[in-house]
């Protein structure tokens, strides 16, 4: 049983014209086996909020905490959260020329387990996910995401999500770009996860479309950096019909 | 032509040809009043296949096939009285690379190679340069018509080592040249690699990998000159720089010749800034005589060391180090596996990191 904690997170984003505030203050707990939609219009800090939990260096935090177990997530570098259990699926998932997808996997998974996996389960772990995700195994000697399909990319990430086993994966925007059919291998993708590993899951969306396929125990809604009303998936209808309109102002 | 004036003269740092250089550091290699010793430097690792020779006949025997322009070619040419000479007879396929060793003197030296491929043969060369060295150095390669070369040459010199070469192809009808370059060591390292053509159908491939760090400098001037019709080129070089100090130049200068229709050539060099203090100059040049060309480009860009990337494999866990070397390693990827040796690979990229991981200190 996992929890990650965020109370009262701040954070700026650091440009050059100066630093900006973002986040003002969130608050949200989620537990292994848990899924939380957070649902905002765009420019409302979403991808902020998965990116300070990551570690990204462009952001600031400028107030409050993020914990993982009681363990401060803050005070971790990059890797050191991943290893610790977070996972962040992205919504740009950024091109590595020249390093195979195969070496990536496994140089990740080598330093997540903290050893390399064995080559004779390993080939047949990879394949399998590889298998339920409809990736061709010819993907593995691809350069990591370049020249990928925008869906490609996405269940690249979830491949990755299924080997790494996190206890709490971050999922930015993943269902953008996508239409129905990888959606839906996408979504049962994470339900997968989800079955087999009690994973808890923070799903960040502009649309209701995905929670047709992986379904909220709790909605979120996000407006100006902050959380601002909270329910079940019945809020999530409730945004279908009414759109983010009540929550912008001006 | 006022260049020619210079050929045989003590450059001053001021020619176009010698700005980038630092001609202290060159151990008198390039200076006229400063003696250098002439020695046969260039061995065969092991026992060489049939149809293949190497020899150390009189410099006078061989004279060479064209005319030079450098100075340090020049003075090679005067000093050596002998030239290594490589032969592959006509119609031999050697299917195993012929790796030659290097083996310097304590003081500045000369060397003048010559290697000839036989009509219609295919072989690879392989010139491995490393211990300590203060080289000038000529090498003078001809492909006969329908042959094949892969040459590859790999500076994995110390870092006191000095080194001044001039690598020329003259590529016959049908033939393909295929050029490897690959400079980590040496404090400098200056290599012209050039080629010419001298019939139809004629082709070459110029690869380099570069990697400088704290005070290095490493130069590569790649002369192609299409000067009959039908010819091909492609160069990419790619280069990384690492530390207060490391200086990289690479000069591309293709030629296409009035006479030289259906010329096709690209030539590509990219640049990875890994930190401060490091300086890449670029200077590709395309000078164009006919219109009737298949295609002519060319492109120069130098960047900075991706964060993104870097963000990107440390989230999936990969310590900042590791990742550092993976996006490093990929970046060469794409030139060093072209070598087709595992163990030069593995080699290779082994010397960079641990360059990388001295870097600063």
């Amino acid at each position: 049983m996992s929890v990650l904690e965020i109370k009262n997170l701040q954070v700026s984003v650091i440009t050059e014209a100066g630093n900006k505030e973002i986040l003002r203050g969130v608050d949200l707990t989620i537990k292994s086996g848990e899924t939380h939609a957070i649902m905002g219009p765009n420019g409302s800090g979403k991808s902020t909020l998965a990116y300070s939990i990551a570690g990204h260096p462009k952001y600031l935090i400028t107030g409050g905490s993020v914990t993982l177990d009681g363990n401060d997530v803050l005070e971790m570098s990059v890797d050191e959260r991943a290893k610790a259990g977070l996972f962040l699926a992205m919504q740009y998932p950024v091109e590595v020329p020249g390093v195979s997808v195969s070496n990536f996997l496994r140089t990740a998974v080598t330093a997540i387990r903290g050893e390399a996996p064995k080559v004779r389960t390993w080939v047949g772990e990879v394949k399998e996910a590889m298998a339920s995700l409809n990736i061709d195994t010819a993907f593995s000697e691809r350069n990591v995401n370049e020249g990928f399909s925008g869906g490609e990319k996405k269940r690249h990430e979830i491949l990755q999500m299924e080997l790494l086993r996190p206890k709490i994966a971050i999922l930015d925007e993943t269902d953008s770009g996508l239409d129905v059919d990888a959606l839906r291998i996408v979504s049962e993708g994470v339900n997968r996860v989800k079955a087999n590993s009690d994973l808890g899951v923070m799903l960040i969306t502009h649309y209701t479309r995905i929670l047709r396929y992986i379904k909220p125990d709790f909605v979120h809604v996000f407006a100006n950096g902050k959380i601002v009303e909270e329910g079940g998936p019945e809020l999530a209808d409730k945004l279908e019909e009414q759109g983010y309109a009540a929550y912008i102002t001006a | 032509m006022s260049q020619l004036t210079t050929n045989y003269l003590t450059p001053t740092g001021r020619e176009e040809a010698w700005r980038f250089t630092p001609l202290k550091k060159l151990s008198g290699i390039h200076d006229l009043e400063v003696s250098v010793a002439d020695n046969i430097s260039l061995f065969a690792k092991s026992d060489l296949p049939k149809g293949v020779s190497l020899t150390t006949p009189n410099t006078s025997d061989h004279p060479p096939a064209y005319a030079a322009s450098d100075i340090v070619t020049n003075r090679v040419r005067k000093e050596a009285k002998k030239t290594t000479l490589i032969t592959i007879a006509d119609n031999t396929e050697i299917a195993e690379p012929i790796f030659l060793k290097r083996k310097c003197g304590p003081t500045a030296e000369v060397s003048r190679a010559v290697i000839q491929v036989g009509v219609n043969s295919r072989a690879t060369v392989v010139i491995e340069n490393n211990g300590a060295g203060k080289l000038g150095e000529e090498i003078e390669i001809s492909l006969a018509a329908g042959s094949s070369l892969n040459f590859i040459t790999l500076q994995e010199w110390d870092l006191n080592s000095v080194h001044l070469a001039q690598h020329h192809a003259i590529i016959g009808k049908d033939a393909q040249f295929n050029s490897y370059v690959v400079s980590i060591g040496g404090s400098t390292v200056r290599i012209s690699p050039t080629v010419e053509y001298t019939g139809m159908g004629a082709s070459a491939e110029m690869y380099g990998v570069y990697f400088a760090t704290d005070e290095q400098h490493l130069e590569h001037r790649i002369h192609v000159n299409h000067s009959v019709p039908n010819t091909k080129s492609r160069v990419n070089y790619k280069g990384a720089l690492a530390g207060k100090g490391a200086h990289t130049v690479w000069i591309g200068d293709v030629y296409i010749n009035k006479g030289a229709e259906g010329t096709d050539t690209y030539e590509l060099n990219r640049n990875l800034l890994l930190t401060d203090g490091a300086r890449a100059d670029s200077v590709p040049n395309l000078e164009i005589e006919t219109g009737e060309i298949v295609g002519a480009g060319h492109a120069s860009t130098t960047g900075r060391f991706d964060d993104e990337q870097l963000f990107y494999l440390q989230s999936r866990g990969i310590p900042a180090d590791i990742a550092r070397r993976l996006v490093i390693r990929g970046f060469f990827a794409e030139i060093i596996s072209k070598l087709k040796s595992e163990e030069i690979e593995e080699r290779l990229m082994n010397r960079i990191e641990s360059e990388l991981s001295r870097v600063g200190e």
